[in-house]
């Protein structure tokens, strides 16, 4: 089984980064539609362009193919007898020479870069327990320019996070390859909340109330893709939140590029 | 929007004429700079003549001696170095994300190309020749035949336009709303 985790993992990277989900497509192509800015526009109409010759020539959409994290959600009645994180990365470094991907992962404080996507801690991989006896692979590229912008702000309980949230997007949105999907951790403790938001990612886009309303707010900012104006500044919003202790206010911002790039491999 | 199809090396005209929110397609010889070649340029010098060059803020993903994805990476990473960058005759700063637009005044232009258009950026590309290799792929100084590379938007030209401070402090106002 451990080969059949190896090849389905090289097959959602090949998908995740030559290809946009179909109802990524589908917000783009809306927010081009709706766009009045010419320079908007222009934007919106070449990232569809780039994105359907992506998949057609089978070439990584954008040269920044992530850090790679995996979502795996894994029956509760599946035994595995290897170590899953290891056919994982085996995976991410045969698709590192086969796709193929640019070498990003280097060691922080030498920056020696290992050559392969792979390394201590690297792909990250946040695992989940589902009912059944299957294993669900998710891959999510992320890019350094989405993932450079986000943070987590340790509020005061008196403090409105959704003031916190617009004004750190409107801060930080331009370097963040707008138009923007946004995940939120709210609550929890300092990391849990940078978690949260991560997951939030998985999950998009958002559809309550809430998250409607930021996506309003956000998109009246007038940021516009890659922060050169316009009424299209973000796509999606997700909030995933935990009980905090009644003295704290956790807040993250996990940004996310317009790219926002995944595919999913079940195996039984 | 105007539209303007421009040859390297640009010359001070070439760069005089460009206002921002124009658009740009540039042909031509054009070198990719980032984090670590432009701290080397700092310490050795540039390994390459750059009098009226275009220079792209770029970590492309390269196999063998064909260009797969060439899009922008954010171009703030190296503001610290544009006032010498420019200083060795740069007419044009590629990226997305956007730099300072004060050093540009009166002699050179900042081109935002879509960021995350990497696919559609390398079909506009044949690589030329590498420099420092020893910086790994998306450190090397990659030259590149750019053909009719854009679309970009002129985002600071040398007249003192600059849509991203624009575009922010129009965001100001309407967080203060």
């Amino acid at each position: 089984m451990r080969e059949e985790v190896v090849e389905a993992t090289v097959r959602a990277l090949r998908k995740a980064e030559t290809s946009l989900p179909d109802w990524v497509m589908k917000q783009i192509e809306a927010a081009a539609e709706r766009e009045t800015n010419p320079v908007a526009r222009l934007h919106l109409q070449f990232m569809l362009e780039n994105a359907r010759l992506a998949e057609a020539e089978g070439l990584p959409l954008c040269q920044d193919t992530g850090l790679l994290i995996f979502r795996v959600e894994q029956g509760r009645d599946l035994r595995l007898d290897f170590d899953l994180g290891e056919a994982l990365a085996e995976g991410v470094r045969r698709a590192t020479r086969d796709i193929p991907l640019r070498p990003n992962a280097v060691e922080p404080s030498t920056r020696r870069n290992s050559g392969d996507n792979t390394g201590p801690g690297i792909p990250d991989i946040i695992r989940e327990t589902v009912e059944g006896d299957g294993l669900r692979l998710t891959v999510f590229p992320k890019g350094a320019g989405s993932e450079n912008m986000s943070l987590v702000g340790m509020l005061n309980p008196a403090d409105d996070p959704i003031d916190f949230i617009v004004r750190t997007v409107a801060e930080r949105a331009a370097n963040a390859c707008p138009p923007l999907f946004l995940g939120i951790g709210l609550g929890g403790t300092f990391d849990l909340a940078a978690r949260l938001a991560k997951r939030a990612l998985f999950s998009l886009p958002g559809t309550s109330e809430t998250e409607l309303m930021l996506l309003k707010r956000i998109n009246a900012l007038g940021i516009g893709p890659m922060g050169l104006g316009g009424e299209t500044t973000a796509l999606g919003v997700r909030i995933e939140s935990a009980f905090c202790h009644t003295a704290s206010l956790p807040v993250a911002l996990n940004f996310q590029c317009w790219a926002h790039r995944s595919a999913t491999e079940v195996i039984r | 929007m105007t539209e303007h199809r421009l040859r390297t090396p640009l010359s001070m005209e070439d760069v005089k004429r460009l206002r921002a929110g124009d658009v740009v397609f540039i042909s031509g010889h054009i070198y990719t700079a980032r984090d670590k070649a432009h701290a080397l340029m700092r310490a050795r010098g540039s390994p390459v003549p750059l009098e009226g060059a275009v220079l792209y803020h770029c970590g492309p993903l390269i196999r063998g001696d064909e260009v797969l994805s060439a899009g922008p990476t954010t171009s703030g990473r190296m503001a610290r170095y544009t006032e010498e960058i420019l200083r060795l005759g740069v007419r044009a700063i590629m990226g997305k994300g956007g730099l300072p637009g004060e050093p540009f005044l009166g002699r050179a232009v900042y081109l935002a190309y879509p960021g995350g258009c990497g696919a559609a950026a390398a079909q506009q590309l044949r690589l030329r020749s590498v420099r420092l290799q020893e910086l790994g792929m998306a450190e090397a100084l990659w030259e590149f035949e750019a053909e009719n590379l854009g679309p970009m938007i002129v985002a600071v030209d040398s007249h003192g336009g600059d849509l991203y401070r624009d575009v922010r402090r129009s965001v100001q106002n309407r967080l203060a709303l």
